[in-house]
């Protein structure tokens, strides 16, 4: 399952950062945003590139053999011992991505005595991502292609990375002193080019994970809702926060198998627009309006010195 | 060393005592307790940066901020806030009659932010490279970015505010002067500044919609922030003039306790409106976001603790102080403030924080030792410079001209 169109650069990242950088630097910039109410709020929404790659996942198909898990350790040298994923005992609790696992898959039983169903979870690549729009050392991209990275060399190991993404993703290497990197799912961004696929993509034996653009995959999700009525009529992640680049479809309700329910459709940076957009008009006006009040209570003072000498 | 340079020290850094005098004077039940905590606390902190965070808190991938951040970043940069509130009280509002207040003020406020910036250090993954938001990689669509920016800029504008006491302490006339000439520019840029990082400190949960508890949650989350410090900064000056007056009563130049009472009974009133503000904020965004479902609940229940005993008692214990002219109640009050903005900051930044997922944090003995030896190296470099330097007194060849 591939497509030829992972070579898109990732230069060409998010506008709105560089609208945002604009704001801050220089004071000519920061001096005509106030004259233009919601400047911010109007930032350029993220039209998905017609060429972003995504990732649909049909849980129906999963059947828990974990060989993307195998696959991913190994990619990414995420240095695991391979007998670690043979083993079913790791079913009997619910993990959650960490530094050594980008992604995970759990055994979720929606019901009493149903079946269980196998969720692999890992970075969804959002399409306006919180991580991205959280820090402050841009050490996070969302690439064209889709996938969203990290950089290493800036990250200064604030976190607000973690704590900023909805699904809870990223981990860290808290047991390195010197150099503990944020760890995620990068979607095989480095080797995507030449295997053509992420690592769990490429290995799943049921075919449960489907690499393509995010376009195609979209209508294949729909196909097979349409074609079967035993599925749940919903695509996660295609609306979800602005649309990831991560799909889900499932026989059984999502809130039942731990997805979150009623994630906000609007990207989650949104949320820090207003509030950011106010920062350029504070600085402007305020101090205008402190000097003018200093002016007035020092004239005052000043009279009431004369007066005291006559 | 020259005799001029010995008697230098002896009448400026021991406060005119021998060595061994100093020293003995040194040892006091306070300072043993004090120095019992650094030697937990100091070699934790040397763990910290040769085994890693994991080694030394119970941070998990889930709980990625503790009490490092929650307690000496978020509160403690909100209890600093006192210094901003008395300039802008002092030099813009023309209230000169607080000036007596302002210096302790502003040295809290300067100690409060740099060991904020220091346990910051401590908590961040590679402290080395804090320039790199400031100079190397400015990720400018971050609230963090607006927060180190400000904090940054803010700190360097409180070292300026706080210079002058340093040099009149070291005789330096002709600094002197040139700080007096940029006072008033200092202090409208740090206003501007104050406003813009205590804002943006709640700013930064805006992102977590989903992973902050729904009754703390709020779009008016930066204005909450603000709201609180400002009442919080202003009771943190009554409790710091309160233990001042107590340690240092021999060097108040307004050492008579009616002018004290007289500017307590006026900070509580500020505090008190701050109070009033923050409070309906806090109701509003409670109504705002339809959230009163979430009231009949255990963490409605710790809610209303926040909001009653945090925000109501102190605003009535105020209330009755100004009314009854009673400067003790206008401090228990203060008190109180403190420790609902305490609970405030500890409820957004960790406790109602990721309150949904699986697992909770506890911080580890080792976490609070470190936090609790940043309040002792507090403690000690502001008693340090206050023995010292002009801050609760004036000298007789400066006097109080700005």
């Amino acid at each position: 399952m591939t497509t030829n169109t992972t070579n898109t650069s990732c230069d060409k990242s998010v506008s709105r950062k560089d609208f945002l950088r604009l704001m801050f630097l220089g004071g000519a910039a920061a001096a005509a945003t106030p004259l233009l109410p919601g400047t911010a709020s109007a930032a350029p929404r993220i039209e998905l590139h017609k060429d972003t790659l995504a990732v649909l996942i049909d849980l129906s198909r999963c059947i828990g053999c974990r060989s993307c898990e195998a696959a991913c350790n190994e990619a990414n040298h995420l240095g695991n011992h391979p007998a670690e994923y043979e083993s079913d005992k790791v079913f009997d609790e619910i993990r959650r991505t960490d530094a050594t696992h980008f992604t995970v898959v759990n055994k979720r039983i929606p019901a009493e005595g149903a079946a269980p169903v196998f969720v692999k979870n890992q970075c969804m690549h959002c399409s306006e991502p919180a991580c991205v729009s959280a820090c402050p050392a841009r050490a996070f991209e969302k690439n064209i292609n889709g996938a969203v990275t990290y950089n290493p060399d800036v990250c200064i190991g604030c976190r607000y990375c973690m704590q900023a993404c909805t699904f809870a993703m990223p981990a860290y290497e808290y047991d390195s002193a010197f150099d503990p990197r944020v760890r995620k799912c990068e979607m095989c961004f480095h080797n995507i080019d030449k295997q053509g696929a992420p690592a769990c993509a490429s290995i799943c034996p049921q075919d449960a994970i489907v690499f393509g653009r995010r376009e195609v995959l979209i209508e294949e999700a729909r196909k097979r809702l349409e074609k079967d009525a035993g599925y749940v009529k919903h695509i996660f992640g295609e609306k979800e926060l602005g649309g990831t680049s991560v799909l889900y479809i499932s026989r059984v309700p999502f809130d039942q198998i731990g997805f979150p329910t009623n994630l906000p459709l609007e990207p989650m940076p949104k949320a820090t627009y207003g509030f950011l957009s106010t920062i350029p008009v504070l600085h402007i006006t305020l101090p205008v309006l402190l000097a003018g009040i200093y002016s007035v209570t020092r004239r005052r003072d000043d009279a009431r010195a004369e007066d005291d000498h006559e | 060393m020259t005799p001029e340079g010995r008697a230098w020290v002896r009448e400026n850094i021991l406060l005119g005592q021998s060595v061994r005098d100093y020293l003995r004077s040194l040892v006091t039940p306070w300072n043993l307790v004090g120095a019992a905590i650094v030697a937990v606390g100091l070699p934790v902190i040397i763990a910290r940066f040769i085994w890693g965070l994991g080694a030394t808190t119970n941070l998990s991938n889930t709980n990625p901020w503790g009490i490092w951040l929650g307690f000496d970043m978020f509160f403690g940069v909100a209890i600093a806030t006192g210094g901003f509130a008395m300039v802008v009280g002092v030099y813009i509002l023309g209230r000169t009659e607080y000036k007596p207040m302002v210096r302790p003020a502003i040295l809290t406020g300067f100690l409060g932010y740099a060991l904020a910036v220091f346990g910051l250090a401590i908590d961040l993954g590679r402290p080395w490279r804090l320039p790199y938001p400031l100079f190397v990689s400015m990720g400018t669509a971050s609230v963090m970015f607006l927060v180190a920016e400000h904090l940054f800029l803010y700190i360097t504008i409180q070292f300026l505010e706080f210079l002058p006491a340093a040099v009149e302490w070291l005789r330096l006339r002709a600094v002197r002067a040139w700080l007096h000439r940029i006072h008033i520019g200092a202090v409208i840029l740090g206003s501007v500044l104050v406003m813009g990082h205590q804002s943006a400190l709640g700013a930064l949960f805006l992102l977590m919609p989903t992973r902050l508890h729904p009754l703390w949650y709020s779009p008016y989350l930066p204005y909450l922030f603000f709201a609180s410090c400002v009442a919080g900064g202003i009771a943190m000056l009554v409790v710091e003039s309160l233990v001042s007056h107590k340690v240092f009563g021999h060097k108040l130049s307004h050492n008579d306790h009616e002018t004290i009472d007289r500017l307590t009974l006026g900070l509580g009133k500020a505090a008190m409106f701050a109070l009033f503000a923050y409070l309906g904020l806090k109701l509003l965004s409670i109504a705002h976001g339809m959230s009163w479902n979430h009231i009949f609940t255990g963490w409605g229940a710790w809610w209303a603790v926040e909001i009653v005993a945090g925000i109501a008692l102190p605003s009535v214990l105020f209330l009755l102080g100004i009314w009854r002219e009673s400067a003790t109640l206008v401090r228990w009050g203060s008190v109180v403030t403190v420790l609902g903005l305490l609970l405030n900051r500890m409820n957004v930044a960790v406790i109602a924080l990721n309150w949904n997922l699986p697992d909770r944090y506890v911080p580890s003995w080792m976490e609070i030792a470190v936090s609790a030896t940043l309040v002792v190296f507090g403690v000690w470099i502001f008693r340090w410079i206050v023995n010292r330097m002009p801050i609760l007194n004036r000298l007789p060849e400066f006097p109080d001209h700005d």
